[in-house]
This record gives C-alpha cells, sequence and structure tokens, in this order.
C-alpha cells in the first residue's frame, strides 16, 4: 500500500486573551491508501483541531499552524496557495461533520448542496452532475432520491441529513474522508447504520478515512489503526488489534478500565481516571497526563516524552513501560 | 431482587403522557396527540436500580417527568410510598418534592450562572426550611460537597469555575441535600467526557450505598444502563417493548429492537468485534405524533409479520425472572435470540 | 461543535457575565471609554456644583443681562443677567436626576411587569404585553405633554411622567429575555426542588434576564434626558429659577442671534450628555454580548 496522508511535527496553536493553548502539539503520522485510522481522545485533547488543520481550515486569528508538514498524494498542503488548497477540499479531502444540521444551509435544497462540489471541481454538465447525484443518494440509502433531492435540510431527519452529508462527502470520489464525531449526535440504531454505511462506501471506492471520535467501540470496530491522543498530543499509535489487546500507555489503559461494557457481566466497580481534564493554558510540566496517572515517576513532572516504538506497529509517548 | 419485593417504593401504573398538538395561529386546532408515555407499569423496590433506555424520542424523559408530577400525567397512577401522588394539590406536590429528587444530563445548564456553589446546594434545603441554624446551614454544605468528592473551600465559587465532572456533582449534591428517597438520573453521564463518566457513575453507585438510595436511571447508552442497573426496562414509541434483570437482557434478549439495540452498540474489542453480527435496523423511529397500527415496532422490524400490523403485544412473561416482552414472536421462536 | 477547543475558547451558553469581565471588555471599548469619561465628569460636575459654580446661578445682575463672555462670566450672562456658566453647571443636576431617577423607576416597572408575563405566560401575558402595546403606540412626547398637564408642572410630577412613558421597552425587552431564560435547565432544577413561582421569578429569572436591561437602561438615560429638555423647552418641567440644560435653550433661543451661547452652551450638554450614555450602552451591548461573555473564564 502506498502512503497517501503523512503528518509531520504538526503544530496548530490558539493565541487567545487568556493565553497560549496548544491545541495540536508536535504531532506525527501517516495513513496508506484505503485504510481508516481512529483518533480518539476527549474532548479538548485535540483531535478535532489536527482534522482541520489537514485542510487548513483553523479560523485565523486566534488559531494557527505554526509548523510541521502535512504531505498529502505528494504535496505539502501547508504551503500551497488559497486556490490550491481549495481544489484539494471537498474534492481530493472531504470531511463530514458532528452535526448535520448546522453544517447544511438551511435555505438551498439537499440536491443543489450536493452538486455544488461537482459544479466547482468537475467540468460536467449539469446532467451529468444530477445523475451522479441521484446515484450517491441511492448508496447513501435515501429512499425516493428524485423527490429528496428537491427538499430542503429541515424536511430531513437527523439520520438522513448525515447520510446526505456523507453522500456530499463522497461526491468527486476523495482519496481521504475525514469524519469528524459523524454520529455522535445520533440514536444508537442509526448510528449504527451511518457507520456500517461508510465503511462500506470506502471500501468500495477504496477511500482512506479518519474517523474521530471518543467511542472506543467504534474504532475497535471500524478502524485499522489508532491515535490516541491527550492535550493536544499523540500519546499512543498502533494498530487496532495491538492496542486493544496490549494497551501500553496509562491513559490508554486508564481510558479503557474507566469505560462500562456491554458484555461485562458481573456489577464490577469501573477504575476511572482520577482528577479533571488539562486546562489548556495551564498545562502541567512535563508529560501533561502525569497529574492524573499511577504510574508517574520522577521524570514525567519535567521532561515530556516523545513517542518511542516499543514493538512493530506500536508506539507510545511515556517514560514508564507499562506491561499489562 | 425477589428478595426486595414487599418494599416497593414506587409503582407506576398505566402511566400515559400525551401531548396535544396544534395547528393554526389565531384559531388553535387540534391536529392529534403526541403519545410521549403510552401505558407505562412497573414498580421499582427501595435501594434498587431501575434502567429506562431508549432512543431519542421514545418517551423516557417524558417517563421522569411524569413521575415527578413536572409534566401532570394524562391518566395512570404513580404510587410512592404507599399514595397516588397523581392526585396532590401544588402544596402537597411541593412537600413531596424532598423526597423525589432529579439529576440533569447537561452539567453546564442546569446550574444557575449566577448563584454560588453554596447557594444551588443549599437552595433545596432553603425552600424546605431543613437549613436550621446559620451554622448548621453551613455545616450542611460542606458536608455534602465533601460527600460528593467536591473541595469545600471551593463553596463560594460560581458555577462555570468548574469543569463539567465537577459541576454534575454539585447536581448530585443538590439532589441529595434533603435526603431524598427516590432519584430520577436523567442521563447524567452523557455529557460528560469518558474519562469522567466512570467517576459520576461510580459516585452514584457510592452514594446508592450509603444512602440506600433507589435511582431510576435514564439513558440512552445500554452499555451505562446496563452497568449501574439491577433491571432495564427498553422503551421504543412511549412504551415498554421488554422488560428483563441486567442479565438476561444481555444473554437472552427477547424483542427484535432490543436485539438490534445491543448489536448497535460496539465493544471496545476488535476480537470480540469481528465475531460479532451487526444486525442493522432498516429505516428510522417513526414520529410519536402518527406511530404505526399494532406493534409500534413493525416498520422497523426485521421479523415482521400479518399479525403485528393488526395487533398490539401486550407486554407478557417469559421467564421466572420477570421477564417480560411485548412481541408476537417472542412466544412462538424462542430460539431466535442472542445477536 | 465540530471543533472543541475553540468551543471551549469562546465559554458556555450559561457562563456567568463577571463586573470585571464587563469592565475589561468596556475599556477595551474606546467609544464606551468615552463615554464613561464624560458620565463622570457630568456626575462630579453635578455632585461639586456649589463648588465648582463661579456663581450662584440664581443670582440676577438686572445691570448685565444678555452679555457676552467676559472674564467675570466666562460664558456670558443670561436675559436677568445670571451667570449663564454657572446655570449650566446647576443644569446637570437637573438633567441627569431625571435622567437616572425616571429610566430606575421605568426599569423597575418595566421588569415587574414583564417579569410576570414572560414566567406567567398564557392571560396575564396577553393582557400585559397589550397594555404594553397601547402604551407604546401613543406617541411620547404626546403623553408626557397630557401627563405634564395632569400632574402639574414640576420635577417629582416630569420623573414620574417620564418613567410612565419609558417602562415599555424594559416591559419587551425583559419579557423576551425570560421566555428564553425559563426554559433553561436550571429553572427545570428549581421547580424540581419544589421552588416557589416567586423564588423562580425573582432568585432565577430576574439575575439571568437582566444583561440587556442594563444595557437599554444606559441608551434609555440619553433618551430621557431628550425627553426632559424636550418638555423643558416646551414649558414644561421644572419651575423656574431652578436651572434646567431644557429651560436655558428655550429662553436663548430667543436671544440666538444676540449672545448665541445662551442657547448653544445648554445645547452642547444635551447633546454630550445623551451621546455620552449612548456610547456606553454600545459598549455595555458589546460587553455583554454572548459570544464575549465570560472572557477571563477557565478553559477545562
Amino acid at each position: 500500500m502506498s502512503k497517501l496522508l503523512e503528518v509531520k511535527n504538526l503544530s496548530t496553536h490558539f493565541f487567545t486573551d487568556d493565553g497560549l493553548v496548544k491545541a495540536v502539539d508536535n504531532i506525527s503520522y501517516s495513513l496508506n491508501e484505503g485504510e481508516t485510522l481512529g483518533l480518539v481522545g476527549e474532548s479538548g485533547c485535540g483531535k478535532s483541531v489536527n482534522a482541520l488543520s489537514l485542510l487548513r481550515l483553523i479560523p485565523n486569528p486566534p488559531g494557527k499552524i505554526v509548523s510541521g508538514k502535512v504531505i498529502f498524494e505528494d504535496q505539502n498542503l501547508l504551503t500551497l496557495s488559497e486556490d490550491d488548497i481549495c481544489r484539494i477540499r471537498g474534492n481530493r479531502m472531504a470531511m463530514i461533520f458532528q452535526e448535520p444540521m448546522t453544517s447544511l444551509n438551511p435555505v438551498m435544497t439537499i440536491g443543489r448542496q450536493l452538486m455544488e462540489p461537482m459544479e466547482i471541481h468537475r467540468q460536467m454538465t449539469r446532467g451529468e452532475i444530477q445523475e451522479r447525484c441521484l446515484d450517491l443518494l441511492k448508496r447513501v440509502h435515501i429512499p425516493e432520491a428524485p423527490t429528496r433531492m428537491n427538499a430542503y435540510p429541515h424536511q430531513f431527519s437527523g439520520g438522513m441529513l448525515q447520510r446526505a452529508m456523507i453522500a456530499m462527502g463522497l461526491t468527486c470520489n476523495p482519496r481521504l474522508v475525514i469524519a469528524d464525531e459523524p454520529t455522535t449526535a445520533l440514536d444508537v440504531t442509526i448510528q449504527a447504520q451511518l457507520l456500517e454505511l461508510m465503511k462500506d462506501l470506502t471500501r468500495e471506492f477504496g477511500t482512506a478515512l479518519i474517523i474521530i471520535t471518543h467511542n472506543l467501540g467504534i474504532v475497535a470496530r471500524y478502524a485499522d489503526r489508532v491515535n490516541v491522543m491527550y492535550a493536544g498530543r499523540i500519546v499512543e499509535k498502533s494498530t487496532a488489534m495491538d492496542l486493544y489487546k496490549n494497551p501500553r500507555h496509562p491513559y490508554t489503559i486508564g481510558l479503557m478500565a474507566s469505560v462500562p461494557r456491554l458484555d461485562q457481566d458481573m456489577k464490577k466497580k469501573l477504575k476511572p481516571i482520577e482528577g479533571q481534564p488539562p486546562d489548556l493554558i495551564h498545562l502541567p510540566s512535563g508529560c501533561s497526563f502525569h497529574p492524573r496517572c499511577s504510574y508517574r515517576v520522577e521524570r514525567c513532572l519535567n521532561e515530556t516524552p516523545e513517542l518511542k516504538t516499543v514493538n512493530e506497529n506500536h508506539e507510545i509517548a511515556c517514560w514508564v513501560d507499562v506491561r499489562t | 431482587m425477589s428478595e426486595h419485593n414487599n418494599n416497593i417504593l414506587l409503582t407506576v401504573n398505566n402511566l400515559t403522557l400525551y401531548f396535544p398538538v396544534f395547528k393554526g395561529i389565531i384559531f388553535k386546532k387540534k391536529i392529534g396527540e403526541v403519545k410521549a408515555v403510552d401505558g407505562v407499569s412497573f414498580s421499582i423496590a427501595s435501594g434498587e436500580t431501575l434502567g429506562l433506555v431508549g432512543e431519542s424520542g421514545c418517551g423516557k424523559t417524558s417517563t421522569g417527568r411524569a413521575i415527578l408530577q413536572m409534566d401532570h400525567p394524562t391518566s395512570g397512577e404513580v404510587i410512592f410510598e404507599g399514595a397516588d401522588i397523581t392526585k396532590l394539590n401544588k402544596y402537597e406536590l411541593r412537600h413531596l418534592r424532598k423526597k423525589m429528587q432529579l439529576i440533569f444530563q447537561d452539567p453546564f445548564g442546569s446550574l444557575d450562572p449566577r448563584m454560588t456553589v453554596r447557594d444551588i446546594i443549599g437552595e433545596p434545603l432553603l425552600i424546605h426550611k431543613l437549613n436550621g441554624s446559620k451554622a448548621e446551614y453551613r455545616e450542611q454544605i460542606d458536608h455534602l460537597m465533601e460527600t460528593v468528592g467536591l473541595n469545600p473551600r471551593m463553596v463560594d465559587r460560581y458555577p462555570h469555575e468548574f469543569s463539567g465532572g465537577q459541576r454534575q456533582r454539585i447536581g448530585i449534591a443538590r439532589a441529595l441535600s434533603v435526603r431524598p428517597s427516590l432519584i430520577i438520573c436523567d442521563e447524567p453521564v452523557s455529557a460528560l467526557d469518558v474519562s469522567i463518566q466512570a467517576q459520576i457513575i461510580n459516585l452514584l453507585e457510592e452514594l446508592q450505598e450509603k444512602f440506600n438510595l433507589t435511582y431510576l436511571f435514564i439513558a440512552h447508552d445500554l452499555a451505562v444502563v446496563r452497568h449501574i442497573s439491577d433491571r432495564i426496562a427498553v422503551m421504543y414509541l412511549g412504551e415498554i417493548v421488554e422488560f428483563a434483570d441486567r442479565k438476561d437482557l444481555y444473554h437472552s434478549p427477547q424483542h427484535p429492537y432490543t436485539q438490534a439495540l445491543i448489536a448497535a452498540v460496539p465493544i471496545p474489542d476488535p476480537l470480540i468485534e469481528a465475531e460479532r453480527k451487526h444486525v442493522l435496523l432498516s429505516g428510522e423511529v417513526p414520529s410519536p405524533l402518527n406511530p404505526p397500527a399494532g406493534c409500534k415496532f413493525h416498520t422497523r422490524c426485521p421479523y415482521v409479520h400479518d399479525l403485528c400490523r393488526k395487533k398490539t403485544p401486550q407486554l407478557n412473561q417469559v421467564s421466572d425472572r420477570g421477564h417480560r416482552v411485548a412481541c408476537h414472536l417472542s412466544a412462538k421462536a424462542p430460539d431466535r435470540n442472542n445477536p | 461543535m465540530s471543533d472543541e477547543t475553540i468551543d471551549q475558547l469562546q465559554p458556555q451558553r450559561a457562563s456567568r457575565i463577571g463586573v470585571w469581565a464587563v469592565m475589561k471588555a468596556i475599556l477595551k471599548h474606546k467609544v464606551s471609554c468615552v463615554g464613561v469619561v464624560i458620565i463622570i465628569l457630568l456626575s462630579l460636575m453635578a455632585i461639586f456644583a456649589p463648588l465648582i459654580a463661579p456663581h450662584d446661578p440664581n443670582e440676577q445682575d438686572l445691570y448685565h443681562v444678555l452679555e457676552n463672555p467676559s472674564r467675570k462670566h466666562l460664558l456670558g450672562t443670561d436675559d436677568v443677567g445670571r451667570d449663564l456658566l454657572s446655570r449650566v453647571i446647576y443644569g446637570s443636576r437637573i438633567s441627569l436626576l431625571v435622567g437616572v431617577a425616571a429610566t430606575i423607576f421605568a426599569a423597575v416597572i418595566g421588569v415587574i411587569l414583564g417579569l410576570i408575563a414572560g414566567y406567567k405566560g398564557g392571560m396575564v401575558d396577553m393582557v400585559i404585553m397589550r397594555i404594553t402595546d397601547t402604551f407604546m403606540c401613543i406617541p411620547g412626547l404626546i403623553l408626557l405633554l397630557v401627563m405634564a398637564a395632569a400632574l402639574g408642572p414640576g420635577l417629582h410630577n416630569i420623573i414620574i411622567a417620564i418613567s410612565l412613558i419609558g417602562w415599555t421597552g424594559f416591559a419587551r425587552i425583559i419579557r423576551g429575555q425570560v421566555l428564553m431564560v425559563r426554559e433553561l435547565p436550571y429553572i427545570e432544577a428549581a421547580n424540581a426542588a419544589g421552588a416557589s413561582g416567586f423564588r423562580i421569578m425573582f432568585r432565577h429569572l430576574l439575575p439571568n434576564s437582566l444583561a440587556p436591561i442594563i444595557v437599554a437602561g444606559s441608551i434609555t438615560i440619553g433618551g430621557v434626558i431628550m425627553l426632559e429638555s424636550a418638555a423643558a423647552f416646551l414649558g414644561l418641567g421644572v419651575q423656574p429659577p431652578t436651572p434646567s440644560w431644557g429651560k436655558a435653550l428655550r429662553i436663548g433661543y430667543s436671544y440666538l442671534e444676540v449672545v448665541p451661547l445662551f442657547s448653544i452652551a445648554p445645547g452642547l450638554m444635551i447633546t454630550l450628555a445623551i451621546l455620552a450614555f449612548n456610547f456606553l450602552g454600545d459598549g455595555l451591548r458589546d460587553a455583554l454580548d454572548p459570544r464575549l461573555r465570560g472572557q477571563g473564564k477557565k478553559i477545562e
């Protein structure tokens, strides 16, 4: 498999009145063609900022990508001109947002919004575009596609809208789709339908997928590889199989022990991660996780650990090697 | 839960809550009703946790509100500590509020932003005149803060200075202040971060043990509900479709909806996930304004047949452990279980 | 929200508006800073009028009427030889007093009625809001003239008359706010705790609905000063010899060609005062804007 995306030392900072927020702090990872990457972390860990940075959609001010490279199909996206990056957005790389209700224009029909990316990026006649849109709507299982093309977003349910969003993301046959908490706002049964649909479609078109979520279960079900983020940094990077069998970073271990599992029979106490999520302006020194970490040693207070390989396909950023 | 059976705290009998729907601006015409809760019955023993699970719009929150009399039930009985509380007047009801408390979903919206933590936690005490002398009042609040794991030194701060998890603790302290016997937890952890959810769940469990609390735990996350509940009721479009203890519900779900719900929840383990069958429901939840005839689930049910479209199934007992299911098929095809 | 970090930097809808944060925002807002400075100067002028004024404002000097500025009378004298500067200085007392007092009374009436209308809803709301609409239909100045005629002239009566005109805006604003706030979960929480309607209205709804009232109040003060001056110009309001800008403007108007400052000076003061309160209102509006709320809030 060839490399589709490579992120090198990416840092995105927000310059706020209260201080500097290192929302994404020196992260590197790569993604192969057709692969599914899960980006897991809690709110404020920088997973969404990371995704927005890839498409250079960071609102400036207060945000700014301060360093790094995003190499996508052998081009560094961060040095492209505004026109060139527009040719990539929605075309080679598409994004599906969490809130379908607010991500769609309420006064435009679904059909028009679906056709928009193709009108921008493709030299096709209106007829061809329309045909492709109908085909896509059918693909995402929206019934009565021709009439639905002329409907407005408020006439759709949340699940249907998210289907339309997925169709919109796929209109130009992108090589990479970034789904930012694509199903968090939806009900469980609808969530399952949509994730399954996304998985099928990306598999069919050979599209790479980045799923951003806080749900460890979704990652276990759909991702090939996983990056775990905490306070703007990647703390653990592994294949999904290895991560769940052998979590090595104390944060990942804590996260897994703190989620109630549906298949857990005994009424067993959960083991939460103590303390509160970090204050991004006043991050703890050294390893940001150290105040909440039960494996902490002296070194964690002063030195920030970098990612290091612990075995094939498995990296952690931790001074202590926790073998579980 | 058989040992509790003679110690029933709350019984809900055939509870319904309908909201009329009007059309027109000047001449309002009633065009229908949303049957938010449609004939729900269950009882909770003292010290027990009953989980109420379902998707948005299934009526689980409305059930909680109808029990608390925040929305007056259209019909049915709510028997709390032996008395039907649907017939109480405004003043008797206010008095009752100290025995039934509510924990909210939204830790940001449920605390008045212009009140200090002391005022928030102390408000129910003041309302019910349980505050005592000034020193006693202070002491009570300090004690409550310690009970929920907050530092009493932060008592004069405002809610916005706290994180989500801490705010939820403040909400819990407020509910505990009047020493209620029943607490209705409406999605108490769904707005919190994963690592914080476990803290709050553990806290709720500890408090239950310490104060012999009874919980009605309303949530959409089946894994959380299964973790904390003794028995679970699954709701769909205003009705309970399955009622079972936590073990039976997972190992032998009888209703096709419960099965789909269980299958839809991913388990954080790729090995198990690879082996699980992913049963997908087709379609979406129908509008509660115009629910399907017969079994309300028939439009999405993979096993639907003619009878389901015509006749509404009753909630029938299927095992001696109190497992009840509302499905025409459950009696006929007992082998069709385990997703 | 698609981006949690940004969301947290622009804090939650329920965050408190600290006095400190508002001050900070006003200081950043240049125009409102100007307003604040002018208001402070005007207030100082009103409070310390006896110390600042070079002459007794009521002392007549019939040998020196309608004089242009001189060493002795920096702004000249009026038609009965009183020192104009002193009268302008003392005039600030009336304008500010009427402006602030009438606005406070109007706000109290409006807030209570709006609060009840918003909280009770239904018929009560209907009745209160239709009364409000009725009051709003009548042109302010005409209503003022009628009321002043009915109550008779005088400082108290002008304040009462203006408050009876001005409350409608407050009632509408607070009702709108209450309709929004009462749907928030913490009101529900108070209900669930068994709180009475009175407690919910005054302990929860009122403090959380006040922000726009402060903005409206500041702008209303400017409007009231204008209304008072207009009334005085038309011969209503405070009785002579009490110095008032509006009155001075009216009398000076007849002598515009002889001693222009006689009317220009009080006219400028009226403009200045109104502008200052409007500037402050603008600044407050920005400071209390939900998007800027809770500046300096810590990030979780």
